[in-house]
């Protein structure tokens, strides 16, 4: 009776053992699927003139989306510029000074934004910028951008500085170091990889934002010059040329995403490398 | 103890001090006067409030927003608790150092030292490398960190790093110094250090240290405080304490009979 019963149990382990690793695997396919058709279908389309120059009319075959590379980073440029500053304070208020009860509200509302649809964060900006200045412009793109960034900088700035240990804050109190100079110089200080690892992954994620930016850069063929202006994005321009009906185009659609797929890709190698001894023993 | 308030060889002159965390009475009715230029030990089994009696002398036990105190705390004849004085100009004249040492981990050595000073407006260069040097002296540590005083504070040993945060203390030039356990995440080797340096502080700080080892109390201390459950039970020159206390609680914890 024991044999059959021992196999038995040594085919459920073996069993879920192998299913638990065909769904870890099935896990990473999608990534590797992902890039073999970006750079199938877009590698070829890679060249100096993608970087460096303008769309050419439609139905032409050449030019490149440098101005929608350029717009991308002016668009993150402004969002930081909101994001970061709002983000890192309310994260500092909610971690050094907030109540309890407070508290608790502030990071509800924070959960609550990060699940808010991109597409609502774009008609919500759209009604309050886009329809009163009278058009689409890069700052309303920036703000939106910005806006997302927020409660995404705001949570993971808490988290680090909750990370630092109480004895650094006390120890500084006990020099006579006020309390906002012991957060300054001490707190932040010792958090800042941390911090900068959070704005980076919230830049990494608005960066390929599409639906929010159709409500408020709106996209444009040219140069960006000026922030009140429509100005070009890579998700715009893949988009617009995704479901374009030229050959060109698609190629050069691929090439975009590969593009915004390997400044993400960056992105996250320049978090490890920074997170890389984040936790090494301190004392 | 009528005569103790004016008196400068007392440092601290502590009345009836009651501490509340919420509705718990953790400190009853504590008088004590503090010597100045002398070391006070403070013993007692864990949860008798020795700790919190130190962090109420430099008002660090508001940290706690559930914290309260009744009574009164003098320095040098100096209410520390009057309305018009702010807590971090108290905490500038009663340095403390704790239990485990906290050397700013983002700081070289000789950032740690200054840094009280210069988050405190302190620019002066010349200053700020003299009271340096005369800090980590004063810490028995010059001579081993002089050549590395920008090397990061946390490539220290355990012991130099305690040492370290002394000399961060001292470096304020406070008058009084609360020491929490300082020595009882160390060897003995570096606890031995850490004690002569206690001895010759003393010569021109007043000391008051928290202490879980009676041979340390007894070793470093010129009077000692017995603490029990948030009481003082018994206060007087260490070797009296050690040799003939007065009261039975008091003889049963220093021979090892509890706690």
């Amino acid at each position: 009776m024991t044999a059959p019963n021992h196999n038995w149990r040594k085919f459920k382990n073996t069993f879920m053992q192998t299913l638990t690793f065909a769904c870890a695997i099935l896990v990473v396919t999608p990534l590797v699927l992902v890039f073999y058709h970006l750079i199938k279908e877009g590698l070829s389309s890679i060249n100096l003139a993608f970087f460096t120059q303008l769309p050419k009319p439609e139905g032409e075959d050449g030019g490149g989306m440098g101005n929608a590379i350029v717009g991308t980073f002016v668009l993150l440029a402004q969002a930081a510029v909101i994001g970061v500053p709002v983000g890192v304070l309310g994260g500092v208020y909610l971690s050094e000074y907030g109540g309890t009860k407070l508290n608790w509200w502030i990071r509800f509302a924070a959960d609550i934004l990060n699940g808010v649809p991109s597409i609502t964060w774009g008609i919500v900006v759209y009604a309050l910028m886009v329809v009163p200045m009278h058009g689409f412009s890069a700052l309303a793109g920036g703000v939106v951008l910005g806006l997302m960034m927020i409660p995404l900088v705001m949570r993971t700035t808490e988290e680090v500085l909750q990370l630092v240990p109480g004895g650094y804050r006390e120890a500084a109190l006990a020099l006579g170091i006020s309390k906002w100079k012991t957060i300054v110089q001490i707190v932040l200080r010792t958090a800042m990889k941390g911090i900068v690892t959070g704005v980076l992954l919230a830049l990494a994620r608005v960066a390929g934002e599409t639906a929010p930016l159709l409500f408020t850069a709106l996209g444009n063929e040219n140069w960006p010059h000026n922030l009140t202006q429509p100005i070009a994005a890579m998700p715009l321009q893949i988009f617009a040329y995704a479901i374009g009906p030229y050959n060109d185009q698609h190629r050069q659609a691929w090439a975009g995403a590969l593009v915004l797929l390997l400044l993400v890709l960056f992105i996250n190698i320049g978090v490890r490398f920074l997170t890389r001894d984040r936790f090494k023993p301190k004392t | 103890m009528s005569t103790a308030a004016n008196n400068p060889n007392t440092a601290l002159t502590i009345r009836n001090l009651a501490v509340y965390f919420g509705a718990n009475k953790v400190l009853k009715d504590v008088s004590i006067d503090i010597a100045a230029r002398a070391v006070t030990a403070i013993i007692g089994p864990s949860g008798c409030g020795k700790s919190t009696f130190l962090r109420a002398l430099n008002r660090m036990h508001e940290l706690n927003p559930e914290a309260r105190m009744e009574g009164e705390i003098k320095l040098f004849g100096d209410d520390i608790y009057s309305r018009n004085v702010e807590p971090v100009v108290v905490r500038r004249r009663v340095g403390m150092v704790f239990q485990k040492s906290n050397p700013f981990p983002t700081m070289s050595i000789s950032e740690n030292v200054t840094v009280g000073l210069r988050l405190n407006g302190i620019r002066d260069k010349k200053i700020l490398n003299e009271r340096t040097e005369q800090s980590l002296r004063m810490a028995a540590l010059w001579d081993e960190v002089k050549d590395r005083l920008h090397a990061h504070a946390i490539s220290l040993s355990g012991g130099q790093q305690q040492r370290l945060c002394i000399a961060r203390a001292l470096a304020v030039q406070p008058e009084v110094l609360l020491m929490d356990e300082p020595a009882s995440a160390l060897d003995p080797l570096a606890t031995s250090k850490i004690e002569e340096l206690i001895l010759e502080l003393k010569k021109e700080y007043t000391i008051v240290i928290v202490t879980h080892n009676m041979q340390q109390a007894a070793r470093v201390s010129d009077f000692t405080a017995f603490f029990y459950i948030g009481e003082l039970v018994e206060f007087d020159v260490t070797t009296k304490i050690f040799t003939s206390p007065s009261k039975k609680q008091t003889e049963d914890y220093v021979t090892g009979r509890f706690g």
